[in-house]
């Protein structure tokens, strides 16, 4: 291993990895002020200072790594399911479906997206693969009105947990952002404590956008944690731990492919290695 | 015009007031806050640094004009650089002088927005090129995919190749074509499923798509939000396939959209269209000054 000393141009190679992987100019300005003050100078090894940095992204990124509970005194637990367009939500929704099913309970799929052509039928495909009931309307048909059907329904059926989907919509669109708060306000008529979870979906290809759509969903419909997809894609998906250091969202879980078992638990060491390149 | 950099800058210019040229030191104070704008609007390291190199070469020895700050006269430096790298003024049409059936290829990350896309494109050759278009998904990955595009069609009055099970996606190629041909269609717009650009046998898959459609667009379509990933893939599906244009979609989000910057860099391939919405009307010509502008934060 050929030792080097961890002097300003290593360092600025690092800030450059960091900077590569998405976490943002100014996060990773902090994390590599933060490393400077306690190794600079030192001799080491690429492989340790690539440890060294991973370990303190990981500090960042731990108290943020909390899978998603099932509070049984909910029956059922409901969990509304919002993003942007595309990021991966109807799919996510798929493989919690299978994940629940795998662990004893019963889900239930809401096709709240009445927009999008053939949401509705993906949703389906995901119900059948899954084995999961698969509550839908008409097309076009209101979400709010649909969500509440679906929620009398999971109780007379006894379903455990029911994964509402929404279409995809943009933070900045505010007709479209009021209207996930009126499915939100029609769920509650049913059950005052729901939605017991509000999931974001987030494409781990984001740049730094990310944060606008956090802090607004947050805002508009009080996301209560973040599910980031699409990390076996090349990705870091570095957004995350500038993601932590402002809002301290959990991060429920990651979805490495398309199929029903590409789900993981978020693990802030893993991921904080991937993002270092270890 | 040129506020927010030009802000930023003038801390940095207030004491070169006066001076004739912009010297070196100066210059290279001023482009290490235009590096950073760089990066937070998303422009990928590798391609903010070589615009960097470019910029600093034409800036230094400038002459500042009596009518602008230093600042605003570096600001003008940049913006007319990113708008020449962003391919210039104007727009750069889709591609259609070739034999009909004319093959269009849409490929991209797993929901970029190539289905969407590709019915939106559908509707605007034929409403304003007056050409019969006829859309086909390859997608038999994603769930419903070919059913989406089906709908998509209906929505849009452009008729769309029947879906048969269980072809693979050369199959349906070969089938689009071959029906393109006989039933005298002008331009056959070619769906394909989203893949990783680390995944081999996928791309693998795109690659003989393309050698039995031999398309005269190839169309990488991209999300306006995407961050530094944004050269990986472009260089992976340019390397793989030949991008002969690009499309930027969500571009009626709020991001600033410099994964456009990396896109073009990185493939040499122009910027043809911008997604501005969900609705099948919302494609757009590209237009560099305008993103320009955002990306500068303007
Ligand atoms: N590689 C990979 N692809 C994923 C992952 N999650 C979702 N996808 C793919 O991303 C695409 C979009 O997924 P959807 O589930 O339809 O996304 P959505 O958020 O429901 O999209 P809209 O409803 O249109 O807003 C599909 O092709 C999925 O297969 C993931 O973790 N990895
Ligand atoms: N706001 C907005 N949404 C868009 C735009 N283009 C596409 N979408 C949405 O993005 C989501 C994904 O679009 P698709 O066309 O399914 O994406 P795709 O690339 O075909 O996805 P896969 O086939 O799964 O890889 C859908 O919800 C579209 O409505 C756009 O320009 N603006
Ligand atoms: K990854
Ligand atoms: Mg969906
Ligand atoms: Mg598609």
């Amino acid at each position: 291993f050929t030792r080097r000393k961890l002097d300003d141009a290593a360092l600025e190679e690092l800030e450059e990895t960091l900077i590569a992987a998405d976490l943002g100019t100014e996060v990773a300005a902090r994390v590599i002020a933060a490393f400077r003050r306690t190794r600079f100078g030192r001799e080491v090894t690429d492989e340790e200072v690539k440890t060294a940095l991973a370990g303190e992204i990981a500090e960042i990124l731990a108290p943020v790594a909390r899978p998603l509970e099932i509070d049984p005194a909910h029956k059922p637990f409901v969990v509304l399911v919002v993003g942007v367009n595309g990021t991966g939500k109807t799919t996510t929704i798929g493989k919690l479906a299978q994940h629940y099913a795998e662990a004893g309970l019963r889900p239930m799929l809401v096709a709240g997206d009445t927009f999008r052509a053939a949401a509705v039928e993906q949703l389906q495909i995901w119900g059948q693969r899954t084995s999961a009931p698969v509550i839908a309307g008409a097309a076009n048909a209101d979400a709010a009105g649909l969500a509440f059907e679906a929620l009398t329904r999971a109780a007379a059926e006894g379903a455990d947990v029911v994964l509402i989907d929404t279409a995809g919509r943009l933070h900045n669109k505010s007709v479209l952002m009021e209207e996930l708060r009126k499915i939100i306000r029609v769920i509650r008529k049913h059950d005052p404590s729901a939605p017991h979870a509000t999931l974001l979906v987030l494409d781990a290809t984001t740049g730094q956008n990310a944060i606008q759509q956090v802090r607004v969903f947050k805002e508009m419909v009080d996301i209560t944690g973040l599910i980031v997809t699409k990390l076996d894609g090349s990705a870091r998906g570095g957004i995350v731990v500038a993601l932590a250091e402002a809002f301290g969202l959990p991060v429920h879980a990651v979805g490495v492919g398309e199929q029903a078992a590409d789900l993981r638990p978020f693990d802030a060491e893993d991921y904080a290695r991937g993002l270092v390149g270890t | 015009m040129f506020e927010a950099l030009s802000d930023k800058l003038s801390g940095v210019f207030d004491r070169l007031r006066g001076r004739g040229t912009l010297g070196e030191a100066d210059v290279a104070e001023a482009l290490r806050e235009v590096r950073l704008a760089l990066l937070d609007a998303d422009v990928a390291l590798p391609v903010v640094r070589d615009f960097i190199a470019r910029v600093r070469e034409r800036a230094v020895g400038a002459e500042v004009l009596e009518s602008v700050t230093p600042g605003q006269q570096i600001v003008k430096i940049v913006n007319d650089a990113l708008v020449e790298q962003l391919g210039g003024a104007g727009a750069v049409p889709v591609n259609l002088n070739a034999a009909a059936p004319i093959p269009i290829l849409m490929v991209g990350l797993q929901g970029s927005g190539k289905t969407t896309t590709a019915g939106k494109l559908g509707l605007r050759i034929q409403t304003r090129e007056r050409r019969r278009v006829l859309l086909a998904s390859l997608d038999t990955q994603r769930p419903a995919a070919q059913l989406q595009l089906q709908q998509l069609g209906e929505r849009a009055g452009v008729t769309s190749l029947p879906i048969v099970a269980g072809q693979t996606p050369v199959e349906i190629a070969r089938r689009a074509l071959d029906t393109a041909r006989r039933e005298v269609f002008d331009v056959v717009i070619l769906d394909t499923a989203g893949r990783l650009s680390i995944d081999a046998a996928l791309m693998d898959e795109v690659r003989a798509i393309r050698d039995v459609a031999a398309p005269a667009e190839t169309l990488l379509v991209v999300d306006a939000m995407t961050g530094q990933d944004a050269v990986n893939t472009a260089r992976a599906f340019n390397e793989a396939l030949g991008v002969t244009g690009i499309v930027l979609t969500r571009m009626d989000g709020d991001a600033r959209g410099g994964a456009a910057l990396s896109m073009r860099a990185v493939t040499g391939a122009p910027i043809k269209l911008a997604g501005t919405g969900e609705k099948l009307e919302a494609l757009e010509d590209f237009h560099p000054e305008r993103v320009a502008g955002r990306i500068l934060g303007l």
